[in-house]
């Protein structure tokens, strides 16, 4: 297991590597740099050569490349060229942020997943199951940018629920903390939420139809211990599968939410850097998202072996 | 009360689909004794299957599913219990084997667990006294090691390993009755031989009784004391073994056994021609009439009942026996399988 775990992260490290190379030169491929950025739209040439030059953005790209990757081996990010402080520094503020919104998201699609994507299939063909049925269709099409608008719109404005945005710490005030969490995570985790819903229903669906199941009522096992416990656990393997690589697009879905509900996480720092064309904040932020995606995955195949013990690392 | 431990009496068991009603069991009855093996024999799709699922209530909870009859366990009618009583009998006093060990059990739990679950059900055991009993049928059925084998998963097990251990936890609670349904069908020959050998010394060892739901007239003639012959949802002969392997009436008993390879005989087999009935749009007369060779005009007109036959308890649904014309005009027809075959 821990063997299997550490050759997990090796194989990451070269897709790591490319990421940070794409991350890299795709920054620059946009129009633009940190220099045009920071001197707005009076300026002379010569100016901008100088900056240019102060942050070494006149070397040959390939050079840039190297020279940043080296600093980030050694755990240098470098420093936003905007703001002048280190990089790692302004990401590590901001991740536990990050962190939160979408462990709270997933929680929130496992919450609405799983006991209605059981009951679905248990009742199929039924008004709860076409309801259920209606909300996967919903949750999937509506876009959370949306859905998180109008949650502030109708329960944070109208009915002065929750706040309308802004980040309460946890240190702070717990309650105040998952008041400030609450909607952005629902916005998050709905689709997430309703394409796993989905999956629980057709799996549940399959598992309940094998023979196993059969068996087990001949062995006078109870409903309701027949459906959680002999099927539930052989339902949920193709569905951790979907959390997972659903997680992945959380990541990037928590830049728009972030935007929207002015949480101070990874996802709104990235968006800045865009914007400011801040090479080095933005080319950190990227690299600690890609491997943010990376350890989901390898915690979604760690929880894949828990529950199908055909599989042993 | 009778020494019977289960009295079946005119099962029928109806689905209702969308192209009509079919009558997979209809009107079904017989009789199982303490300690006896009854075998249900038919071909595929004659209904043998959901007999047995029908008395154990494994179907009929749907609205498509329609079971009537009686099924009497000691006296009691199963039938009339509540969907809660009849789980405490399911597994304890019943129990059921299914035809592929490949998919009867769940894989994502431990044989041992699979097994112990069934004390700590039915007779509410701790964890630990329900896993010795695990380990303990596991020896019992003959799996080597088996302390260590009931900590592994279902794929860790080969096929006949693993319909040792449905056959350990259908045994966990010690039951009366075991319904195996095709229990060895989907084995190799050498691993069907050794599970029909622990069948049989379980029935002489716990006197349990066991209905062998099967299509194999090996397996019939092998283990068990008497025979049921279904044919399109009905029986139509039913027997001790000698009655059927030796005195068979019924033209589609006949037709089975001659369909049955005989070791060194050069002689072709003779397959029943035609297929059974469709169930959707049964016939008004006897079932078998289509493919009879001694058909008769009141055959198309009016089914036969179950009567008795020569000797007692061998009985056979087949207007033949009733018109008394037994044996002797068909006594040279070919079709006629009167030697003992096995």
């Amino acid at each position: 297991m821990i063997q299997y775990v550490i050759r997990r992260l090796l194989i990451s490290i070269p897709v790591l590597l490319g990421i940070s190379v794409v991350a890299f030169f795709m920054v620059r491929l946009v129009p633009g740099d940190t220099v045009t950025a920071m001197l707005g739209n009076s300026y002379t040439p010569d100016q901008a050569e100088a900056l240019r030059s102060k942050y070494g953005l006149d070397e040959p790209l390939i050079q840039q490349y190297f020279l940043w990757l080296g600093n980030v081996l050694q755990g240098d990010f470098g420093y936003s060229q905007f703001t002048n402080t280190p990089v790692l520094d302004a990401i590590l503020a901001r991740l536990p942020i990050t962190i939160e919104l979408a462990v709270l998201s997933v929680l929130i699609a496992i919450i609405i997943a799983i006991p209605l994507g059981t009951i679905a299939a248990l009742r199929r063909n039924s008004k709860f199951d076409y309801g259920a049925s209606m909300f996967g269709l919903l949750g999937i099409s509506v876009p959370n940018f949306w859905l998180g608008t109008l949650m502030i719109l109708f329960l944070s404005l109208y009915a002065g629920w929750f706040p309308s945005g802004g980040f309460v710490g946890l240190s702070e005030s717990i309650i105040g903390n998952l008041r400030s969490m609450l909607l952005p995570a629902i916005a998050l985790g709905t689709a997430v939420g309703a394409v796993a819903m989905r999956m629980t229903r057709s799996s549940m669906l399959e598992v309940t139809n094998q023979e196993y199941i059969k068996m087990a009522r001949a062995k006078g096992v109870s409903n309701e211990r027949l459906i959680w416990r002999h099927a539930l656990k052989n339902a949920l393997i193709p569905v951790v599968t979907v959390i997972g690589i659903q997680a992945g697009y959380l990541l990037g879905g928590s830049v728009v939410i972030e935007q929207i509900f002015g949480l101070p996480g990874v996802g709104q720092l990235a968006l800045q850097a865009i914007t400011n064309r801040d090479y080095a904040l933005l080319q950190g932020t990227i690299l600690f998202i890609a491997s943010a995606f990376v350890i989901v995955n390898l915690i979604v195949d760690v929880i894949y072996g828990f529950l199908n013990p055909q599989i042993r690392y | 009360m009778s020494d019977y431990i289960m009295e079946v009496k005119d099962l029928k068991t109806h689905f209702h689909t969308k192209k009509g009603i079919v009558k997979a069991v209809d009107g079904v009855s017989f009789k199982v004794k303490k300690g006896e093996i009854l075998a249900i024999v038919g071909e595929s799709g004659c209904g043998k299957s959901v007999t047995s699922q029908s008395i154990m209530r494994l179907v009929g909870d749907k609205k498509s599913e329609e079971v009537t009859g009686e099924v009497l366990y000691h006296g009691e009618d199963l039938m009339k219990k509540s969907r809660l009583d009849m789980q405490k009998v399911r597994g304890k006093d019943l129990s059921m084997i299914f035809q592929d060990p490949m998919t009867s059990l769940n894989p994502a739990y431990t044989v041992g667990t699979q097994i112990a679950e069934m004390p700590m059900i039915h007779e509410k055991k701790g964890k630990k006294s329900a896993w010795n009993r695990a380990v303990e049928m596991l020896t019992k059925v003959g799996i080597p090691s088996p302390a260590k084998r009931a900590e592994q998963y279902p794929h860790q097990f080969s096929g006949g390993m693993r319909q040792r251990g449905v056959i350990a936890m259908s045994l966990a609670c010690d039951p009366d009755l075991i319904i195996a349904d095709e229990p060895t069908t989907a084995l190799d020959v050498t691993i069907q031989a050794q599970v029909l050998d622990i069948i049989r010394d379980l029935r002489d060892e716990t006197g349990t009784a066991i209905i062998m739901v099967t299509h194999d007239l090996g397996v019939v003639a092998e283990l068990c004391d008497r025979v049921a012959v279904m044919y399109a949802g009905k029986i139509v002969e039913q027997g001790t073994i000698e009655d059927i392997f030796d005195r068979p009436k019924h033209p589609y008993t006949q037709g089975l056994l001659n369909s049955v390879p005989r070791p060194g005989s050069r002689e072709r087999l003779k397959p029943i021609e035609g297929q059974p009935p469709n169930l959707h749009d049964l016939p008004n007369g006897c079932r078998f009439a289509e493919r009879c060779p001694f058909v008769m005009d009141q055959c198309i007109e009016k089914e036969p009942d179950l009567l008795e036959a020569e000797s007692k308890g061998h009985t056979v649904a087949c207007w033949l026996e009733e018109e008394g014309n037994n044996d002797g005009d068909r006594g040279n027809t070919e079709g006629r399988g009167t030697e003992k075959v096995f």
